[in-house]
């Protein structure tokens, strides 16, 4: 009966995360590859993708590595790149909620592509949400080390043009984005989020926007709570 | 490399304690046992619409509006993808056309 649920849940949840293979096995390559032209031998970018799991921190981090010894340094800067990921934990308080052990490494997973699934897809309700979330990000994670894993041992071999394969992951986030758009009565909210996000990256630039569109977005939220729940924003 | 393997394992160290911490930070502050506050409950509502389109933006940060194909290419794309997505409402159809597009533009026209 178990096992059954399980597969369940596996077969449910592996059909959403098929862009994520297609994006992942190829960002992960790209990083692989990356790391192998910087002179790190394929444990480096396999051990990493394994416990840090954070993509975009991963490039940055092959930097680090690289400079001269500034632990502090290295910590501050991971909080500031990955900041965003506060975000993601308060609103995914509530679903993660009662999930016993199964909690901690959905919380040790959560990265943008495991919560831009995990907190917007319906999962159907014969279907356990605790194991549907568990493989959503299982399989990302996993498909994101086994990219690593191709791209630091064959890096110097692999060649063919796979340029502008990374425009997946935008045109998942954009398809996730727009269902929710059309789905509920959150276009306000919505608007908020794109509208301090690109006001905040024109003012900051790319390399330090997140911050400053974090308290952006927390400040008018705040100011506009009243408003929203008036208008049948949100539940509350 | 200027470092030795003890002082990189402990840089790798640091890195995954930074991103465990921006992880884990509001599920230790607000345990599920207590009742969470009101407000906080209120942005886990709207904070998740609200992180998915800093998530979209997110994505351009590295694009050239000024320079190079001043974002066109990019802008083009999207509209694929979203005019696919509204026209059949298929995933992984949009995904895959809009990124197919996407590379068919940047390799063979910009």
């Amino acid at each position: 009966m178990e096992k059954h649920r399980i597969c369940a849940a596996f077969s449910a949840a592996f059909p959403y995360t098929t862009p994520i293979l297609a994006g992942f096995v190829f960002l992960g390559i790209a990083y692989g590859i990356y790391m192998n032209s910087l002179g790190f031998s394929a444990i480096y970018p396999i051990l990493m993708s394994l416990t840090i799991f954070a993509g975009s921190m991963e490039f940055v981090a092959a930097n680090l590595l690289l400079g001269s010894f500034q632990p502090m340094n290295a910590l501050l800067l991971t909080l500031m790149v990955n900041g965003r990921h506060l975000f993601y934990g308060l609103s995914m308080l509530e679903k993660y909620k009662r999930l016993g052990k199964k909690k901690h490494y959905l919380i040790f997973g959560l990265c943008d592509e495991s919560y831009a699934i995990n907190s917007t897809v319906k999962i159907p309700d014969h279907v356990d949400k605790g194991w549907f979330m568990v493989f959503v990000t299982l399989l990302n994670h996993l498909y994101w080390v086994l990219g690593s894993a191709i791209g630091g041992i064959f890096g110097s071999i692999i060649q063919f043009n796979t340029e502008g394969i990374e425009f997946v992951m935008t045109a998942l986030f954009v398809v996730i984005f727009v269902d929710q758009w059309m789905k509920e009565k959150k276009q306000e909210i919505a608007i908020i989020g794109l509208g301090v996000s690109i006001f905040s990256l024109i003012i900051f630039g790319g390399q330090n926007f997140i911050l400053p569109s974090m308290a952006g977005i927390l400040i008018v939220l705040t100011v506009l709570k009243r408003p929203l729940e008036k208008r049948g924003a949100i539940s509350a | 490399m200027t470092m030795t393997i003890t002082q990189q394992l402990i840089t790798i160290i640091m890195i995954v304690l930074g991103t465990m911490l921006t992880r884990f930070f509001p599920f230790i502050v607000f345990p599920p046992n207590k009742t969470t506050p009101r407000y906080i409950q209120y942005l886990g509502e709207v904070l998740s619409l609200a992180a998915l389109a800093l998530l979209v933006v997110y994505c351009f940060k590295d694009v050239g509006f000024l320079t190079g194909s001043h974002g066109f290419p990019e802008i083009i794309s999207v509209a694929v993808v979203i005019l696919l997505h509204v026209w059949k409402g298929k995933m992984l159809l949009s995904i895959a056309g809009g990124t197919l597009f996407y590379m068919l533009l940047v390799q063979n026209i910009f």
